[in-house]
């Protein structure tokens, strides 16, 4: 009984958090824009005749996305400070580690989005050929994600209640989200550079672990971070 | 109070005798073929890189214990082992650019030690940022044991990565599954910086330990605002 009604419950807070991005739109336009921006910057940031585009793509596609997923954190629990709604929130007979679900899953649709825009625009503005590599790039990408993902939204959950929280999230989050980056990225430069895929499972593999290591991680944890 | 006296009479101690490991090392132990007197550095770099990766591990251990117990001396020990692992992995980040320079020709590189001994010394000022943002103890000892924990589940990722990516940096000649590789006198010498090494942690950690104890104290009676 317990895991279908934990799966229901965290669905229910997911769909909440969505639904009041999508009336509003704020935060994933400001987002979108900013992915644009970090773009442009990066066209800006280097000698497009020095290095070549498909060298810099993996680098250009991961620092824009860390950025992203970021500020995208920083607003998961801000939204519950407003009016007191997390202890609304913990109030509600539901399972404390459904809450921190429900907050993950809003997460990942939300920096899927911002990914979702990031990928087209690389490959439209460093001319960068994504198309025959996109189920792997894919499966790259998300297995990246969820693991910084899990992590980010329980710290999120913390540094949100304490002093300077956009600076505090980023400081202890970047250590956690450099691992999995810098496997991506390899196995990102393998892919665009058209080799094998037998190449970048070693990382793939890496990346799984550590999603499964640390979503874990993330629901048992999760409770010591709400409960007074 | 009695534990900051015991731990400052540890820490005397281990000061005198890494003294006495040095005296050992540069004139009892033999010079390394290929590095000189470069490779004296080791008796130094390599106990405090092991310590400032223990003392992560225990962090993390005594993180999950204080979750369960909710024991304040746990807390504090999680936050005087972190607060000794920072000076370990400062020593460590110190002491390999001042060996590599001569060695490797440049005081740093990006190898895959060096870096992630780095983001273990950021995990560590992570961790101490966390406690100086949250004012209320019980809510500070819950997310710091939160971050510990999390730290310590990133340190095997870290220490897999070591062999996953090409590195410049000496491979383990001690602590591998294979016999040391070096002659006995260095073994020992190492094996005695070791131990002094270990003392100066027990030391360091003990007195912290005293001082938080003292300040919770103060807090307690509302004599000190938190930092």
């Amino acid at each position: 009984m317990r895991s279908p009604n934990l799966l229901r419950h965290a669905w229910a807070v997911a769909s909440k958090d969505l639904l009041v991005e999508f009336r509003s739109r704020t935060a994933i336009l400001s987002v979108a824009v900013f992915v644009v921006l970090v773009l442009v910057v990066f066209q800006f940031g280097h000698d497009p005749t020095a290095v070549s585009n498909v060298d810099l793509a993996p680098s250009i596609l991961w620092v824009t996305f860390t950025f992203a997923a970021i500020l995208a954190l920083n607003r998961a629990f801000q939204l519950e400070l407003e009016n007191q709604a997390l202890e609304g929130l913990l109030l509600a007979p539901i399972e404390r580690s459904s809450i921190y679900l429900g907050k993950l899953i809003a997460n990942l649709v939300f920096v899927a989005t911002i990914e979702l825009i990031g990928v087209p625009l690389l490959a439209l503005f460093f001319n960068v050929p994504v198309l025959p590599y996109l189920a792997p790039l894919i499966a790259v990408i998300a297995l990246a994600t969820v693991g910084f993902v899990a992590v980010g939204t329980l710290f999120s959950a913390m540094t949100v209640r304490t002093r300077f929280a956009e600076l505090l999230l980023p400081v202890l989050l970047l250590p956690f989200m450099i691992p999995p980056l810098s496997w991506a990225v390899l196995a990102t430069g393998r892919l665009l550079a058209g080799r094998p895929l037998s190449e970048i499972a070693g990382w793939l593999n890496m990346l799984a672990v550590y999603d499964i290591v640390f979503v874990t991680l993330a629901l048992l944890l999760f409770p010591a971070t709400v409960n007074e | 109070m009695r534990m900051v006296r015991v731990g400052r009479w540890i820490t005397a101690i281990g000061l005198v005798l890494l003294a006495g490991v040095y005296v050992r090392a540069l004139s009892y132990t033999p010079v390394e073929q290929s590095q000189g007197l470069a490779q004296k550095i080791f008796y130094l770099h390599v106990p405090a890189a092991i310590w400032a990766e223990t003392a992560m591990i225990l962090v993390g251990l005594s993180s999950v214990f204080y979750l369960f117990t909710k024991d304040p001396r746990l807390d504090r020990f999680a936050a005087a082992s972190a607060e000794v692992g920072t000076v370990f992995c400062a020593i460590v980040l110190t002491t390999g650019p001042i060996w590599g320079k001569p060695i490797w020709g440049t005081w740093w590189t990006w190898d895959a030690r060096l870096t992630f001994t780095l983001f273990l010394f950021l995990l560590y000022i992570g961790y101490l940022l966390l406690r100086s943002a949250v004012p209320d103890p019980a809510m500070r000892a819950r997310y710091a044991a939160v971050l510990g924990i999390c730290g310590m589940c990133e340190v095997p990722f870290i220490h897999f990565s070591v062999y996953m990516f090409p590195t410049l940096h000496p491979m383990p000649i001690v602590l591998k599954p294979s016999a040391p590789s070096l002659p006995g006198s260095m073994l020992l010498t190492w094996l005695l910086s070791l131990g002094v090494f270990t003392l100066l942690y027990v030391g360091f950690v003990v007195q912290r330990y005293a001082v938080s104890y003292l300040h919770e104290q103060l807090e307690g009676v509302g004599e000190v605002g938190h930092a």
